[in-house]
């Protein structure tokens, strides 16, 4: 006659063995996923660049107005954009012109956020620009507030992270009135025109020189 | 049969316990001291509210927590944007009176690796102060601290809120110290290169509202300075 209690305990025994294998299982797999499967996956748009004539790569980018405007922010607005925004009334701002907007590539594809600062202080004129793109980096841009003939601001750039990090250029900007008829076409567009230029990097004579 | 459920329930279980040693995992998110908190060199202080309502315009993908503000602000909602959120705020000098406008773009970071302790954040500010002129940050931020310590246990909560007094550095890099990297464009600090740390103090958070009561603030560390330029100095 078989050993019922036995039989029980053995397989009571093999039960708890499995579940602590999947315990030990599921330890394993939550932590190879996690090391396998990226937590944040920006998505990106390829860069639509093209070689500039004299050196250097030339990106275009685009506003489209007043689609693309998140916050215009200055004094005294009548009609504030966002609607309901309460821009301060302080000294310190009086002077200044804040805008955000969104940023396209030469596609129309939205593909990051960008901010234009104007502001006066002490017969001082400041023009800033920061575009912000979540998938490559930030530029910070001075543009000079002269404008230059035909309309247009050219700056230069003062600091950037990640894939701009190690680049130094320039960037113009200037408006593009929209000459098509279209129903709902924005009124025009700033389009940003960015030349990037690596940093130079000295040559190793001794390393490159034929032996 | 039996087998492959208690097999199936320990699997569950153990990918559990994962996730909990990743929110509780005492080796990770510790808030390091700031370089810039025992430095003796002088900094400008900046001061500003991370609250949204508090904000003059905050605004992200329209789904995330907090609601953008106002109601009626244009949403990051297309895909490569959807992952960043933007604020701008007024920013306030260590006297708490008025100094500027800071514009602050935050998003998701692919750098982000919980296994290490890291919930990354690239996050830009561009400040404009009359009394400075304008500076541009670039840092990476860990949150991991902020979500073990506060939005974790808000998330638990009956009430969805946590009350307390958490005070962190959120800053982590690029700077091999943990500091943010800061450009000046112009006046004042036009052309310098200065180190920079965001620091966060919460007192009341929402799992459904985001931040209820808290104070953000940027120290801004100055290089040596002639005589002449120290009264540029807050502090």
């Amino acid at each position: 006659m078989p050993d019922l209690a036995s039989e029980l305990t053995s397989g009571g025994s093999v039960l708890i063995r499995t579940f602590f294998v999947g315990i030990v299982l599921g330890l394993v797999a939550a932590a190879g996923a996690l090391y396998a499967i990226p937590v944040v996956d920006q998505t990106r748009e390829v860069s639509i660049t093209k070689v500039a004539p004299n050196g250097g790569n030339v990106e275009i980018f685009r506003i489209d107005i007043p689609t693309d405007r998140v916050m215009v922010g200055s004094p005294g607005q009548a009609e504030p954009v966002p609607p309901g925004m309460q821009w301060p009334n302080v000294d310190e701002l009086a002077g200044v012109r804040t805008e955000m907007f969104k940023v396209r590539n030469a596609r129309g594809l939205v593909i990051g956020v960008a901010i234009r600062n104007a502001a006066t202080h002490e017969g001082q004129n400041v023009i800033d620009w920061v575009l912000h793109f979540p998938a490559r980096g930030s530029v910070f841009a001075n543009m000079d507030p002269a404008p230059r003939e035909g309309g247009y601001r050219i700056g230069g750039f003062r600091a950037g992270s990640r894939e701009f990090a190690a680049l130094s250029g320039s960037m113009t900007e200037r408006w593009v009135a929209n000459t098509t008829e279209e129903e709902g076409a924005p009124a025009g567009h700033i389009e940003l025109q960015a030349i990037y230029v690596g940093e130079l990097e000295p040559l190793d004579l001794a390393e490159d020189s034929v032996e | 049969m039996k087998y492959v459920v208690a097999l199936i329930l320990g699997l569950i279980i153990g990918a559990a316990i994962f996730a909990v040693g990743i929110v509780y995992n005492p080796f990770t998110g510790d808030r390091v001291l700031s370089p810039l908190s025992v430095t003796d060199a002088q900094v400008i202080v900046l001061q500003f509210s991370p609250v949204p309502a508090e904000s003059i315009v905050y605004t992200n993908n329209g789904e995330s927590v907090p609601s953008p503000y106002p109601e009626k602000v244009s949403q990051l909602w297309e895909a490569p944007i959807r992952k960043t959120s933007a604020m701008a705020t007024i920013m306030r000098d260590a006297r708490n009176q008025p100094a500027g406008i800071g514009l602050k773009i935050s998003s998701q970071s692919e750098s982000t690796d919980l296994l290490r302790g890291k919930a990354i954040i690239d996050s830009i500010w561009y400040i404009y102060t009359p009394q400075h002129g304008s500076m541009f940050i670039q840092q990476t931020e860990n949150y991991l601290p902020f979500v073990q310590e506060v939005a974790f246990p808000a998330w638990r909560s009956s009430a969805n809120s946590w009350r307390g007094t958490w005070i962190g550095n959120t800053t982590s890099g690029p700077g091999a110290l943990g500091t943010a990297a800061v450009s000046g464009g112009s006046g004042r600090v036009k052309g310098l290169d200065l180190d920079g740390v965001e620091t966060l103090t919460v007192r009341a958070f929402s799992a459904d509202t985001g931040f209820v009561a808290a104070e953000g603030q940027l120290l801004i560390e100055l290089p040596e300075l002639s005589d002449d330029t120290e009264e540029v100095l807050v502090r």
